[in-house]
């Protein structure tokens, strides 16, 4: 029978659901793509999202409609606030643009990521997780979140992009702060948005400096890269592109990241036989953490925008309006995946939505499959005995990039 | 069935995939894989390409997951004949192979210059096999003086991307008007023509050569083009495209030739009355089926994730029968690299009428392309744009009007015109 109740969506993303959100997710199912009552569309079924992404009359521009001069998101309407004199709506970040600016912009910051750069993180993400570990070294109480899911991978984003250390106590108040603001409820809550805007100045500024002194003394960092690198077809990256790209690479490096690591911790000591198989084997790591992409991914959705009218099975998404990709539920999609609530890293066939898919694909995916890898190898072999002190943790606010606000485990002690 | 002896004639993509099908269905009897060459299954993309550059070794393609597949290898003993009625596969060597079920996957071979003397003279290779790549990249790796490829193709394009990759200088003969005219029509081949002469590639369209011409040595020196005029080479690739390895099929009653062994929509072999024998059956470059998207057509595929599923279906369809695996029906898709452009294509272009430039564009190099037939989508090729092509599958799938997306962010109303296809230029 088909759920007709258009409230599903609002349901998932009411903090009460927060801890388990995959039965609104299979209810939501019944009908792949279904319109919300609030005029959202949603689509929530394997074949319908695959098809979405690719389909170029899907916008990831998200533009404000006329009527409403802001989006409610301080992120991107401050490319949009016409007050910014240097910024306008042509300098938003590549995750809300269309062909073919994406792909210009996409590619200067692919061209950064080069695999001895994500590969040469790799023994330093090692030595910051040890780094960590050490420091709670006799502990009986261990915060995953605070000790260690939160500041690893900030340190790890700072390092690439080349942020000074001394500053990076400064980009963790703001990734935090950011973060919230990819959120939907975000856009109806004014203080959240004034502390947003304020975040926002403050690291536009920063970010400004830095790459001012990146021009005049480059180093082998990404954003030097990106400041001093010519593309042989757009030219050199303009600041504020530049300003708005390394924004953009600090918070999805940063905030989604804890979330792989959390989940996944999280999982694992909800599935112990799991746990223990990956302590006595680190090769399974990989199989591992595509299955938590899968089953807990670290970002549960994404909001497009329709270009055109587009039929979708058998309705007609219509023009112009917000289209949610429902990647968890994708994930969870019995047509495409046997036995989907089970957690099973030996599937084979493991095409999951974790970094979502098409031409926005995660473009650091492979730094976080290092970063999830390093972390729990480093996890299930050194804490001795972990046991969760609460099931279900408490969660963060926010219903797409969904994550536990803290992870108490009680140890004896690490190795 | 699950037990018993099943003999897989071919030892390439096409027969290991489906050796591990057999073996993940559950299929716990004799195995038998029956190779030509002396090696294990071997990945073929990086022939024309990595290895011709010397990034990769030609030894070091073989294929991931040989080694844990539980089976008998008789490699370097080629099939040479079918006792049907016996359910034997004779091999050259005289061996008898009984068989309760035979999969024939013994792919295709480069058509060979048809002047046998001339394609004798040293210097003169093709590329189909590991070891023809090794002598070809030994051949390269001695900085001949110009290389001469006949035949732009996806092999000649290939190969005269890895020689120009090597600062050697090329020439490519054909005699269509453009490169990959007959795959893609001349509109893409105009663009292919243009990115190979920024290249630095010396191409002749609408060239063809008479004859080779070789030195007292025996190596070959120059090509007299048949318009009159000769090339000075001392290396050349012969890239004519494949025929189907059948010839060792001749007398067995089924119904195979140079285009390939017949067979059903659950990869049956048929023979020459048309009936499906159920106990051979076919997959990969040799097995020519009919494909129900294009009207039952019987194609053979020379594509790399055709030979994937296809091993795969036959196995399903021995294993569980004909009804069960139902009708072959994996939409055609194939890859190239060359020259800096990763085109990748989904759908047959034969018989297209008319073609439409759907996102991107050319003067960016980042484009995608449909196909129609008679007002209905048929094909789409990206070019550089391999993330936009899995929309189209859905309306190539559908026969879906042509074209069937428009109001795209960058390409709101595309405009249609003709392919170019040799097809249309005949009629």
């Amino acid at each position: 029978m088909t759920d007709t109740d258009g409230t599903l969506f609002a349901q998932v993303r009411d903090p009460e659901n927060r801890a388990d959100p995959y039965p609104l997710y299979t209810r939501l199912r019944a009908q792949p793509v279904a319109r919300q009552d609030d005029g959202t569309w949603v689509a929530s079924g394997y074949a319908a999202i695959r098809a979405l992404l690719h389909d170029p009359r899907v916008s990831s521009e998200d533009l404000p409609p006329a009527e409403h001069p802001a989006t409610g998101n301080p992120i991107k309407d401050f490319f949009v606030n016409p007050i910014k004199d240097w910024i306008t709506d042509r300098h938003r970040p590549f995750i809300f643009r269309d062909p073919p600016d994406h792909g210009l912009l996409r590619r200067q910051v692919m061209g950064q990521f080069t695999v001895a750069r994500v590969r040469g993180m790799k023994r330093r993400t090692e030595a910051l997780v040890d780094e960590c570990l050490r420091a709670r070294a006799g502990a009986t109480r261990f915060d995953l979140v605070d000790d260690l899911a939160y500041p690893l991978p900030v340190t790890v984003i700072c390092e690439m992009l080349g942020v000074p250390r001394e500053d990076e106590a400064r980009f963790h108040a703001w990734a935090t702060q950011l973060a919230t603001a990819l959120e939907p409820e975000s856009r109806n809550d004014e203080d959240l948005r004034a502390r947003n805007t304020e975040t926002f100045d403050a690291i536009a500024a920063y970010m400004r400096d830095l790459i001012r002194e990146k021009r005049r003394a480059p180093a082998d960092d990404m954003l030097s890269g990106l400041a001093t690198t010519k593309d042989a077809q757009a030219g050199r990256m303009s600041d504020p592109d530049l300003v708005a790209t390394a924004i953009l690479l600090l918070i999805a490096g940063h905030e989604t990241t804890v979330n792989l690591i959390t989940n996944g911790m999280l999982t694992l000591l909800r599935h112990p036989d799991e746990l223990a198989r990956l302590r006595a084997d680190p090769e399974r790591a990989p199989r591992v953490i595509e299955e938590l992409l899968r089953y807990e991914p670290p970002v549960h959705f994404r909001t497009r925008l329709t270009r055109a009218p587009i039929p979708v099975g058998d309705v007609t998404i219509p023009e112009g309006v917000p289209l949610v990709l429902l990647f968890a539920a994708g994930n969870r999609d019995p047509a495409r995946f046997p036995d989907p609530d089970r957690f099973d890293p030996d599937r084979e066939d493991n095409q999951h939505f974790g970094f979502g898919g098409a031409l926005h694909y995660c473009v650091g995916a492979p730094l976080a499959r290092i970063e999830a890898e390093a972390a729990l190898t480093a996890l299930v072999a050194r804490l001795r005995e972990p046991r969760l002190v609460e099931d279900p943790p408490p969660y963060r606010a926010g219903a797409s990039l969904r994550g536990p606000e803290r992870l108490l485990l009680d140890i004896r002690g690490i190795a | 069935m699950r037990d018993g002896t099943i003999v897989v004639a071919g030892a390439s993509l096409a027969g290991l995939r489906g050796a591990e099908a057999l073996r993940r269905g559950g299929f716990s009897g004799r195995l038998i894989l029956v190779g030509d060459e002396p090696h294990l299954p071997y990945d073929r993309p990086p022939l024309s390409k990595h290895v011709l550059t010397g990034e990769v070794a030609a030894g070091a393609t073989t294929l991931p997951g040989v080694g844990a597949l539980d089976a008998e290898w008789r490699l370097g003993t080629p099939a040479a004949g079918l006792d049907r009625a016996g359910r034997s596969l004779l091999l050259a060597d005289g061996t008898r192979l009984p068989f309760d079920r035979l999969l024939i996957a013994t792919g295709a071979r480069a058509r060979p210059w048809p002047q046998a003397d001339e394609a004798r003279l040293a210097g003169v290779h093709t590329l189909r096999g590991r070891d023809d790549a090794a002598a070809l990249a030994a051949g390269l790796a001695a900085r001949p003086g110009r290389v001469l490829i006949l035949g732009a193709g996806f092999i000649g394009g290939e190969v005269a991307s890895s020689i120009r990759a090597l600062g050697l200088p090329v020439t490519v003969v054909d005699p269509e008007p453009a490169p990959l005219a007959r795959a893609l029509g001349s509109v893409l081949g105009g663009f292919m023509a243009g990115r190979m002469e920024a290249s630095g590639v010396d191409l002749r369209p609408g060239t063809r050569v008479a004859r080779l011409e070789g030195d007292e040595a025996g190596r070959v020196r120059r090509a007299h083009l048949a318009e009159g005029g000769t090339i000075e080479a001392d290396l050349v690739v012969v890239a004519l495209g494949a025929v189907r390895n059948t010839g060792w099929l001749a007398g067995s009653g089924l119904s195979a030739d140079e285009g390939g062994l017949s067979c059903d929509g659950a990869c049956r072999a048929l023979d020459e009355a048309g009936r499906p024998d159920d106990a051979i059956f076919a997959a990969g470059d040799v097995a020519r089926f009919p494909h129900p998207l294009y009207g039952g057509r019987p194609v053979a595929l020379e594509h790399w994730g055709n030979a994937v599923a296809q091993g795969a279906h036959a196995a399903r369809a021995m294993l569980d029968g004909p009804d069960a695996a139902g009708a072959y029906a994996e939409l055609p898709a194939f890859w190239s690299s060359q020259f800096g452009l990763n085109i990748k294509s989904l759908g047959l272009l034969e018989g297209a009428d008319a073609m439409a430039i759907v996102q991107g564009d050319p003067g960016t190099g980042r484009f995608l392309a449909v196909y129609g037939h008679e007002g209905r989508t048929i094909a789409a090729v990206s070019i550089n744009a391999g993330r936009w092509l899995p929309a189209y599958e859905a309306p190539i799938r559908e026969g879906a009007p042509f074209p069937p997306i428009t109001g795209g962010a960058d390409q709101p109303a595309p405009a249609p015109f003709p392919p170019g296809l040799p097809s249309m230029q005949a009629a």
